[in-house]
């Protein structure tokens, strides 16, 4: 390699390395903003202001699903393993929305700790398999899990 | 050793092989991708969860993936041109933004139309989708800062330039939804893991993932010799290629 092409090399390596090392900084200073969602952990451990506008994401705690008499409104709480959060939500669910589902949920906590959604969306799993396949595994209990990412902890579902 | 590497300097050679290879590499495309959409949509079950929306998938990853595979390929050429100052690998980052452009805008559509039946949302500023969309104006960037330059030389540079340092985004897209919490699911094929998906609807799937290489292999061979041909339009062996019909 001649003097002149080694040169070139070792500045576009450094171009690289520089501008990798920013990114970094930069989103590690952003990294709470990139984030979602919070958990319902998150907002045990009062990490969220009340009455502030935030996503909330988790999995719906089986058998809590309430439906109002009238009209849209559906209850139910919401967990990652670890904690749980009420949430009260007036709208059209996603067609996913099911007990045991991953659902992000946008609103705000009131006064009693309740979550208000005013939007509710569906978290899908990356596994993919015939119906068939799915209640096999569910019947032996091997169903594949989803790393799913609730706040800053991994949980493995279920 | 590498005295091979000085043919890929000789335009008339190169033109040749990309004359021969476009074809090839367009059969194999048409052939990936007919079987793969047939293996997709007809042969493959619905899925548990997602019914037959899930389908949708057989266009949205291979074009995602292709998003950053292009990039990468133009990243790599950039940096040889900088380094190396080889004619040819301009062309090539030259040839593939727009190609790299097409497939991560059909990512980002395919992925929009699936999002809504199963997420409920088109769009959500989470960190795969908007880096994924960065991606997009990168290479929409990268076009527009090269034709807004008119000297050649310094638009190739100054573009070899900005798609060096654009590839830090391709592993913030890998890993955003690993390293942040997203609606996007995390990958459902991974080289350390076993796919979390059934053979049935993995077949085709990786069929529409070869036949979308095929079908950027193809598309470079075809804009390589345009690249080729703007450029070298003046020389001799263009002008014997003209004169015998065979451009």
């Amino acid at each position: 390699m001649t003097p002149k092409r080694k040169q070139r090399l070792l500045l576009v390596a450094a171009m690289l390395v520089g501008v990798s090392v920013a990114v970094i900084f930069l989103l590690k200073a952003f990294n709470s903003n990139i984030m979602l969602f919070q958990s319902p952990s998150d907002i045990i451990a009062g990490k969220v202001k009340e009455g502030s506008r935030f996503r909330i994401g988790g999995m719906v705690v089986e058998g809590s699903v309430e439906r109002g008499d009238t009209g849209l409104t559906t209850q139910f709480q919401l967990t990652d393993t670890a904690n749980k959060v009420p949430v009260i939500y007036e709208g059209i669910l996603p067609d996913l929305f099911s007990e045991g589902q991953g659902i992000v949920a946008m609103g705000s906590l009131d006064s009693s700790g309740l979550f208000v959604a005013t939007e509710v969306l569906a978290k899908h799993d990356e596994n993919y398999m015939p119906p068939e396949v799915a209640d096999a595994l569910k019947k032996a209990g091997k169903m594949p899990g989803t790393a799913a990412n609730y706040g800053g902890s991994t949980v493995v579902n279920p | 050793m590498f005295k091979w590497i000085h043919l890929f300097g000789s335009s008339p050679f190169v033109y040749r092989a990309a004359s021969w290879l476009a074809p090839v590499f367009g059969f194999g495309a048409a052939v990936c991708i007919l079987v793969g959409l047939y293996l997709g949509l007809v042969v493959a079950p619905a899925d548990y969860e997602q019914g037959d929306s899930y389908r949708i998938i057989f266009v949205h990853v291979p074009s995602a993936w292709m998003s950053m595979f292009v990039y990468m390929v133009m990243a790599t050429s950039s940096a040889v041109f900088l380094i190396w100052r080889m004619k040819l690998a301009d062309i090539v980052a030259w040839a593939s933004a727009p190609i790299g452009a097409s497939f991560t805008l059909i990512a980002l559509v395919s992925g929009a139309f699936w999002g809504k039946p199963m997420w409920g949302t088109y769009w959500i500023w989470d960190a795969r989708l908007t880096s994924e969309l960065l991606l997009l104006f990168i290479y929409l960037g990268y076009m527009a800062l090269r034709s807004s330059i008119e000297q050649p030389q310094t638009a190739a540079r100054a573009a070899a330039i900005l798609a060096v340092v654009g590839v830090v985004n391709i592993p913030i897209i890998h890993f955003s939804v690993e390293w942040w919490n997203t609606l996007h699911q995390p990958a459902t094929i991974s080289k350390l893991d076993k796919p979390s998906m059934h053979i049935s609807m993995l077949r085709p799937l990786l069929l529409m993932v070869a036949g979308f290489q095929l079908l950027y292999f193809h598309q470079l061979m075809v804009r390589v010799k345009t690249g080729i041909l703007q450029r070298e339009g003046r020389t001799a062996w263009v002008a014997e290629l003209v004169a015998n019909n065979r451009v």
